[in-house]
């Protein structure tokens, strides 16, 4: 089935795609590399793109890992690669790390826990920076995560830092959201319960070789207990990720609940709700984009002086400048 | 003055000038070899990430397979290599070699660290586009990487990297 091509694209610029797509998907790494670049600018060659790629995507399984900054996901999730590929799957990664809002920069230092992983070929580590946007981050994660999976990554892990919305909607992203802790965090665990904690189909507390870790796994299981009773029980898994203590059986775990996935109706819902997550990410990207860029026209500044001079409401012009968004052409 | 140009408009806010103009710059910043004082790469790394970039930071005692592999999954459009240990002249060669061994060719290589100058001309004759020292302003480095990737991305005709 073909589709005409919209107006302001250029048919050109979509053949480029189209050609990068196939050649990352028939093997060549720097392709890949390429087209993960392609999509993470979003634009009328990143919508061609994964138009192109999205059909043969859908084999892997994807792993979201979350939780607060020190407790160790770029360890564990290189122990984690390390373990997949020891049973025979190719991994790709994700490594997301915050945009300055103040400069626009990122500093990215995923890789410095995932050096050994740069030698072998199974295995493709990309870092990528939240560049700000509402449901911008969820949106290319989600791109990227179709391209590694269409390139043959049967497993792949997303780690996130497990705060803001954003993050949080990565997590729901994936088949399996992991949920790493550490010991002796006290009200982090608090923090937990809020959200993080229900997004969890499997709970980790890493560096469990500090005092107290025994309390933090104990407080956990105590709190899960607490939950209405599932077809699915998140397990509470100890780690010691930097010796790799623990780490096959989170990935035990990981293959029981696709397993679980694949056997019970939870699949079919969780791949609806990833499905429904998914557009709505992508959309609320969109719109933040043209509602940013609308709200830059000149236009408009004779009704912010309204607002600054209290003389109308802000709720009023926001319903404005709502109205006046056109939406009929493509991003 | 009226012929003046005109001042510069206010810039746009970066999560909404991004979507619209070309994407941030994407650099990777590696530390080959045995030496473990990586304060320098930091340091660059920092003001490239101030200066509006993504910077993507290896680590220390890196081989200069894993720095290419790095280069190439992250696509990198500049590498910068921090060496202090005398072992340029040893390191860079095999860092270029990986480089072009994975068709890198056009990534934009410049090494920072304690260079002799007498060693310049052979470094910038493989293919090095740049070598910045002890005492180099950083304002320097940060011009640099942002003219040899705007000119990269001219050649390649991609957009051009925004100003930050």
């Amino acid at each position: 089935m073909t589709q005409p091509t919209p107006p302001g694209r250029s048919p050109a610029a979509s053949a480029v795609a189209r050609a990068l797509v196939e050649r990352a998907l028939a093997g060549e790494r720097r392709a890949l590399a390429r087209l993960l670049s392609l999509l993470e600018a979003r634009g009328p060659e990143a919508a061609t793109a994964l138009r192109a790629l999205y059909p043969r995507a859908g084999a892997a399984h994807v792993v979201g890992l979350t939780g607060p900054p020190g407790s160790g996901k770029s360890t564990l999730v290189a122990a984690l690669a390390r373990e997949f590929r020891r049973r025979g799957a190719r991994v790709g990664i994700l490594a997301v790390d915050p945009t300055s809002p103040y400069s626009g920069g990122a500093l990215l230092g995923d890789r410095v826990r995932m050096t050994d992983l740069a030698a072998d070929d199974g295995v493709f580590v990309r870092s990528v920076a939240t560049r700000g946007a509402v449901g911008g981050l969820a949106a290319a994660t989600l791109a990227l995560a179709a391209a590694l999976d269409a390139a043959g990554y049967s497993r792949i892990l997303i780690e996130t830092v497990g705060v803001g919305q954003d993050e949080v909607a990565v997590a729901r992203l994936a088949h399996t959201t992991v949920v790493v802790s550490v010991p002796g965090l006290g009200d982090e665990v608090q923090a937990l319960k809020a959200g993080l904690l229900e997004t969890a189909d499997l709970l980790v507390v890493n560096k469990a070789d500090r005092p107290e870790a025994e309390r933090t796994v104990a407080e956990l299981r105590l709190l899960q207990s607490l939950a209405a009773p599932a077809a699915w029980q998140p397990p509470v898994l100890a780690t010691v990720a930097t010796r790799g203590d623990g780490v096959a059986a989170v990935v035990d775990a990981v293959e029981a609940h696709r397993e679980y996935l694949a056997a019970s109706e939870a699949g079919p819902r969780r791949a609806l709700e990833r499905a429904r997550a998914g557009v709505l990410a992508a959309a609320e990207s969109c719109l933040a984009t043209r509602l940013a860029a609308a709200a830059r026209a000149p236009g408009w500044e004779a009704a912010y002086q309204a607002v600054a001079a209290h003389e109308r409401s802000p709720y009023d012009v926001a319903a404005e400048l709502l109205a006046a968004l056109d939406l009929t052409t493509e991003a | 003055m009226s012929d003046a140009p005109p001042p510069p408009a206010a810039p746009a806010r970066p999560e909404t000038a991004r979507a619209a103009l070309a994407p941030p710059i994407r650099v990777l910043v590696a530390k080959p070899g045995l030496d473990g004082h990586d304060r320098g790469a930091k340091v660059v790394a920092r003001a490239l990430r101030d200066a509006g970039m993504e910077v993507v930071y290896t680590g220390i005692r890196q081989t200069p397979a894993t720095i290419a592999e790095a280069a190439l999954q992250e696509d990198a459009e500049a590498v910068g290599l921090s060496i202090l240990s005398g072992a340029h002249l040893t390191l860079v060669p095999r860092v270029l070699e990986e480089l072009r061994a994975r068709g890198l060719d056009d990534v934009v290589l410049w090494v920072g660290g304690i260079i002799p100058a007498a060693d310049v001309p052979a470094l910038r004759a493989l293919g090095v586009a740049a070598v910045f020292g002890p005492g180099s302003p950083m304002a320097d480095t940060v011009q640099f990487v942002q003219e040899a990737v705007a000119a990269r991305r001219a050649a390649s005709g991609a957009p051009r990297p925004s100003a930050p």
